[in-house]
């Protein structure tokens, strides 16, 4: 045993002691404590820049996501979407280390888009940074004309790259920033003079729910609209178990994609997620390029059916019509569980769009709602939204850039009767005594909820279904004898 | 073990195996195809030295499964000592990813006493251009306040970092002074080394310099102390462990660091022996403890029947008559239960093959509980080992028994398809590959959100999963009548 010191004595913290700090971090005190935070991030409902760019690369046809950078960070992402899907997410990446901190990225990239095109044959190998290369500044317009040049993949294989740092924006910014590069890239020179190809093309933003977007296709389908979904992940992250596994499993048809500045229309259904894509397309396109909302509830899914019938002069078929009917139908045969509930919500900032809306339409009240890592313009955008409610919305504040720990404060010291969010979400809803509602990204606790759509006037039903049932569950499990009843 | 028989698999020769790592190898490019050559052997269970090469650089592009030092640091060695506040330093990614999805389980009030959260500096662009040590010590100074029962602070470096030229030790430095207790700098950068395995022995060499040796348990020394070294308590492993090892009469005094507590951890300097779970994360602590004061260590293997007995045998041989009579008691209580599982499950399992593919430890610890319930392994290899852990695993497989090292997705693919394991063990990113394939598969990091599987209560639930993994009626469905 070492005598040169003295050693230190275990440090006991008295039962009672315990008990006082378990009570104050559900104080108000605290909560002022825990809002004057300057420096420190306690459980943020956001993530990195080149996650967005993996979700966007993936839904190519034949598309192999190339991470340049750290392999750990490819394998984070990788990790991520396979924990949400329950599916296979196969990216690569050209695994820099301390040599390349210091030569810089080039010979990595070169070894690593050689390698990765000749064993899984890519029909295309979207690049993406991680912040190691980011911070020592590669230069990957050169790098990627150098390896073609020095035969390392083939001139003809298409190379988007984008500058994806961490340290700056969250995954919806990757999301725009690779998305916007794909199309750059394949599109270049494709831009006929004036006449448009009869299509609308349409942006879902970073969702992942796979359903939402087999759900517009649906919606299109039924208008008999032509239609192109950009970074469409709904076949590659939803993929059939038949025995065979199939690397490139679905997305975009690059020749659809490369199309894309001859579109009639373009539409992002996640404005957030693209706001470079759009204004490019503006720019470099035939057609019109616009936003709508997230088509969360009715009305958000009536402008959005309204827009497309307009843009393409279609009629809405009667059975979407009465697609709506069902859903209002059972809206207001249940509206009476959602009236008045209080609800915290926590994502990104077109889903918080949408989720609000529907919460607005049920007569519920959207009272914390949070985005880890937005703007100004985001919260006065929501704040107007919530002013459309005076009854409902006028009561909801809106938080950015605080974390689900402020969260935390907020529904401890203000109760609600439920949160919605991604599974982060459910510590505070444990703490809180509150049912957590699953949706956004990452979903890693429970199954199949990216297979259930949340927009449309399906996406209505099923969240009403999935909150009412959960707070007549909850009566149930927990009512006296005396209350408990037969019917609810 | 060296004069254990060899085993051998019906139709698994070494000439077979070679002649599949030729194949597999004539489809990659030829720079890839000759370092990843050495990466990739037939098993000789004799040799005393495995013939493999590992603990290299990733070949980059060939989709390998690997992680990063700070995936090591945070995920593995730091991230399950339930009591600090463990910092991710730097941009937003590293921590949310790795927050809460490696399963070490902790006791403790979640806020107050126990920290499973995700403490981070959420690096901007001001930060990497006029650094980030500022904003660290007013960090660290907001989480002692936000959170005074901790025990401690932890800071992991994210890879800009160490880029930037932030000097974190500094200021852990200072902050330590400042706060009184444990504040401990972590250099594991992501680009550093080769895998997880770097960040493990940077996080061992935090520990070294500053925490052991600067705590005193309350009670005074005993002859039974022990340390549990390299369980990390994924899925409640050491909750199924610890009493065992209390059951024949040991005393756990820290464990390291699954569900464990840092000032307990700074005074494992006082216990009689360590015992050693995985090998690879930790040895290098037990040689420093060794070294520093003369405390033994033993490596055991709490994975299936067989290897418990031969493990507590082994344990006892530490200690005295007493320990070993009640180690024999131990043996005598659980084998009825054993049995019963054996019964239960062997008949179902017998015959059936599994090929591994996991981090440091499991696919040499885990062979022998497949084996316990019928189960042969036809494939074994690491995401980042080292040489010494190939040596320990060559004499646990059969000869000709393919052994594949930071094996791509590309090789492993081609491997599972031409030795049609009945179950492949393995991560999450590989799960879906192979259950696609229709192949049954379970996650061998995360015990596939089940667990423990360490001990006898371990065992009853692995070989539970390991059953309906692979008579899960829902295979028969794969393949349309249509």
């Amino acid at each position: 045993m070492s005598t040169t010191t003295a050693l230190k004595p275990m440090t006991e913290h008295s039962a009672a002691e315990i008990e006082r700090v378990k009570d104050w971090i559900n104080s108000e005190d605290y909560k002022e404590k825990n809002f004057a935070r300057e420096a420190l991030v306690i459980n943020p409902a956001h993530a990195c820049q080149p996650l967005g760019a993996q979700l966007v690369a993936h839904g190519f046809a034949g598309s192999l996501p190339f991470v340049h950078g750290s392999q750990g960070c490819a394998s984070y992402f990788r990790s991520t979407f396979s924990r949400h899907f329950r599916e296979p997410a196969a990216a690569t990446s050209d695994a820099m280390t301390e040599d390349g901190a210091v030569f810089g990225g080039q010979n990595n990239l070169f070894e690593g888009l050689e390698n990765a095109y000749a064993l899984y044959r890519p029909s295309i190998m979207p690049i993406f940074t991680t912040c190691m290369p980011e911070v020592i500044g590669d230069d990957l317009t050169a790098f990627t004309r150098n390896a073609k040049q020095k035969g390392h993949i083939p001139e003809d294989l298409p190379t988007p790259y984008a500058n994806t740092p961490s340290f700056n924006g969250t995954h919806i910014h990757g999301y725009d920033a690779m998305l916007k590069a794909i199309l750059e890239y394949l599109a270049d020179g494709k831009k006929t003079d004036g006449n448009d190809n009869g299509k609308l093309y349409l942006i879902p933003g970073f969702d992942g729910n796979t359903a939402n977007l087999r759900e517009y296709k649906r919606y299109l389908q039924m208008m008999g609209v032509p239609c192109t979904l950009l970074a469409d992940i709904s076949e590659v992250f939803d993929s059939p178990c038949d025995g065979t596994y199939r690397l490139y499993a679905g997305g975009t048809p690059l020749d659809e994609a490369a199309d894309a500045v001859n579109a009639r229309a373009t539409i992002s259904l996640m404005k957030y997620c693209t706001p470079n894509t759009l204004k490019w397309l503006e720019g470099n396109s035939v057609g019109t390029s616009i936003d709508l909302p997230l088509p969360m509830g009715i009305r958000n899914t009536d402008a959005f059916l309204m827009k497309v019938s307009e843009l393409f002069d279609m009629p809405i078929p009667a059975e979407l019509k009465a697609e709506r009917g069902r859903a209002v139908d059972a809206m207001t045969d249940a509206h009476q569980y959602l009236h008045g509930k209080k609800f915290a919500v926590a994502g990104d900032p077109d889903y918080l769009l949408g989720i609000v809306t529907f919460l607005l339409e049920m007569g519920a009240i959207p009272y914390h709602i949070l985005c880890s890592r937005s703007t100004k313009k985001f919260r006065k955008e929501m704040e107007a939204l919530l002013a459309t409610s005076p009854l409902y919305g006028a009561l909801g504040t809106v938080y950015i850039n605080k974390d689900l720990w402020h969260m935390r404060s907020l529904c401890m010291t203000d109760p609600v009767d439920a949160i919605i969010g991604d599974t982060h979400c459910k510590w505070v809803a444990r703490d809180a005594k509150i049912p957590l509602f699953r949706v956004g990204f990452p979903i890693i606790d429970r199954v199949n909820l990216h297979r259930t759509p949340v927009i449309g006037y399906q996406g209505a039903i099923n969240l009403l279904t999935m909150m009412v049932n959960k707070f007549l569950d909850t009566v149930d499990e927990t009512c006296e004898d005396q209350w408990f009843e037969m019917m609810r | 073990m060296a004069d254990t028989l060899v085993k051998t698999i019906a139709g698994i020769t070494t000439e077979k195996t070679e002649e599949l790592i030729a194949e597999t190898l004539k489809d990659m490019p030829e720079k890839a195809a000759k370092k990843r050559a050495a990466h990739l052997v037939a098993n000789e269970p004799q040799s005393a030295k495995c013939a493999i090469k590992s603990n290299k650089k990733v070949v980059p592009g060939v989709m390998s499964q690997r992680g990063c030092a700070y995936a090591g640091a945070k995920g593995v060695v730091w991230g399950p000592i339930r009591d600090m506040v463990h910092v991710s330093h730097g941009p937003v990614g590293c921590g949310v990813y790795s927050w809460g999805t490696r399963r070490n389980l902790m006791q403790g009030i979640p806020g107050v006493t126990s920290f499973p959260l995700d403490f981070t500096s959420d690096f901007q662009e001001r930060d990497i251009v006029y650094g980030g040590d500022k904003k660290l010590e007013t960090l660290l100074r907001e989480a002692d306040e936000l959170f005074p029962l901790n025990k401690g602070l932890s800071v992991l470096s994210e890879c800009p970092v160490g880029l930037i030229g932030d000097d974190i030790n500094a200021v852990t430095k200072k902050m330590e002074a400042e706060l009184g207790k444990f504040v401990v700098p972590c250099n594991c950068e992501g680009f550093r080394g080769v895998s997880q395995s770097l960040g493990h022995h940077i996080s061992n060499d935090s520990i070294r310099d500053h925490v052991i040796g600067k705590r005193e348990f309350s009670e005074p020394a005993g002859p039974y102390d022990v340390a549990l070294i390299g369980d990390y308590n994924i899925g409640g492993d050491v909750w199924a462990a610890k009493p065992i090892l209390e059951e024949i009469g040991l005393n756990v005094k820290s464990v390291w660091t699954g569900d464990g507590e840092i000032e307990k951890i700074a005074a494992t300097g006082q216990v009689k022996l360590n015992l050693i779970h995985c090998y690879r994360s930790m040895n290098y602590m037990c040689k420093v403890m060794e070294e520093k004061w003369g405390i033994p260590w033993l490596e055991y293997n709490f994975f299936g029947p067989t290897k418990i007995e031969e493990s507590l045998r082994a344990i006892a041989e530490r200690f005295d008559d007493t320990i070993r009579q009640k180690v024999e008691e131990v043996i005598a209580r659980y084998r009825p239960q054993m049995d019963r599982v054996l019964n239960e499950y062997r008949p179902r399992l017998e015959g059936k093959t599994a090929m591994l593919f996991v981090g440091g430890l499991r696919p040499r610890h885990t062979v022998g509980a497949y084996e316990d319930l019928g189960i042969e392994i036809t494939g074994s290899g690491y995401e980042f080992a080292h040489q010494d852990d190939y040596d320990r695993t060559a004499p646990e497989l059969a000869r000709g028994t393919l052994i594949y090292d930071d094996v791509s997705e590309f090789e492993l693919e081609k491997f599972v398809e031409k030795l049609k394991p009945d179950l492949v063990g393995s991560g999450i990113k590989e799960k879906y590959v192979f259950q696609k394939a229709g192949i049954p598969f379970r996650q061998m990091h995360s015990w596939d959100y089940s667990g423990p599987y360490h001990g006898y209560e371990g065992f009853k639930i692995f070989a539970r999963d390991i059953d309906m993994a692979i008579n899960s009626p829902t295979w028969s469905l794969v393949k349309a009548p249509f």
